[in-house]
């Protein structure tokens, strides 16, 4: 049941997270090849894909190599940065602090930006659309990458992380297939701010662990760090709320 | 050399986006391993320790920048 519990939790936070990566990465791609052609886009696409694929490939087995209790805690201490970094964008968003993430907004945005740059006629590949493409997948990609690394390797779960991934990958090119805009209606700052909340959890286990300090309930805490997040979160929003609103009086 | 600095600005941008709280948060956990290793009085306490400083630090942050911001709009 336990290795269940973290097989589970490892799938949801590099699903979860890959689906909020790969719809941005998408509406850079649509943008693209609406308006520089497909061909490029699609290469680049290709491209950063492998690349991103070559990263894990590295990364994992060379991870295997490191002892548990040491790769715990570095793991740890990375997500820990990176969960409650995400954590604070999505309650300051929440509380109305900075603005919503808006993929219709980006996706105009970098279609006026392309289509000012007159293509070369010289190649069948333009080197623009096919940059622009690349360094969107991979750069999105490269916070998968982190995650389904770290969730996988500090708990032995590389394949349901990788899995996990895969999946929200197919879900957004099926979808952007279907629908071919940017998909503005995937809730994408509730899914950052869930992904904070499971990474952040993660986080503070792993390090725990990587210590003995020994938590209440072993493996099973992790769904009560979870919560212990979400609550703690949205405390934090009301909090910011009644800030912004003394500084504004 | 561009690709490379572009490629360590990303990776650092992963974990670092407002530096006095990335730097709290590392502070906070060197402080917790080191003091968890030497004081073994803490016992079962250490590992909610943990974790509450982690969420002192993230309650304190979001309340200093929704001032800092708002007050720069």
């Amino acid at each position: 049941m336990f290795a269940w519990a973290h097989a589970g939790t490892a799938f949801t936070a590099s699903f979860l997270a890959s689906l909020v990566e790969f719809v941005e990465a998408l509406t850079i791609v649509l943008a693209v090849g609406s308006v520089r052609g497909w061909r490029s886009a699609f290469i680049g696409t290709g491209l950063g894909a492998l690349f991103l694929a070559a990263l894990v490939l590295f990364f994992d087995p060379a991870l295997q190599r490191v002892p548990i209790g040491t790769l715990q805690v570095v793991i740890g201490i990375l997500l820990l940065l990176f969960g409650m970094r995400w954590l604070r964008k999505a309650i300051l968003r929440y509380a109305g602090v900075i603005g919503m993430h808006d993929e219709a907004a980006i996706y105009e945005k970098q279609t006026s930006k392309l289509a000012e740059v007159i293509p070369s006629r010289r190649t069948a590949i333009d080197k623009i659309a096919l940059a622009t493409s690349f360094k969107a997948v991979t750069i999105e990609g490269l916070e998968v990458v982190f995650i389904v690394i770290a969730t996988g390797a500090a708990g032995r779960n590389i394949v349901p992380a990788v899995a996990g991934a895969a999946l929200a990958g197919c879900l957004v090119i099926l979808l952007g297939i279907a629908v071919h805009r940017p998909l503005t209606q995937v809730p994408e700052n509730t899914l950052k701010f869930a992904v904070g909340i499971i990474l952040s959890a993660f986080g503070v286990f792993w390090v725990g662990e990587g210590l003995h300090l020994g938590w209440p309930g072993s493996d099973l805490s992790l769904i009560g760090l979870a919560v212990v997040f979400l609550l703690v979160s949205l405390l934090a929003v009301r909090l910011a709320r009644m800030s912004v609103r003394q500084t504004a009086l | 050399m561009n690709a490379i600095v572009t490629a360590i600005k990303e990776v650092y941008g992963l974990f670092v986006e407002d530096g006095s709280y990335a730097a709290g948060i590392l502070i906070w956990l060197v402080f917790a391993i080191v003091v968890f290793a030497h004081v073994q009085r803490l016992g079962g306490f250490r590992a909610p320790i943990l974790l509450a400083g982690l969420l002192a630090l993230l309650v304190e942050n979001v309340v200093r920048s929704a001032r800092r911001l708002k007050a720069n709009n």
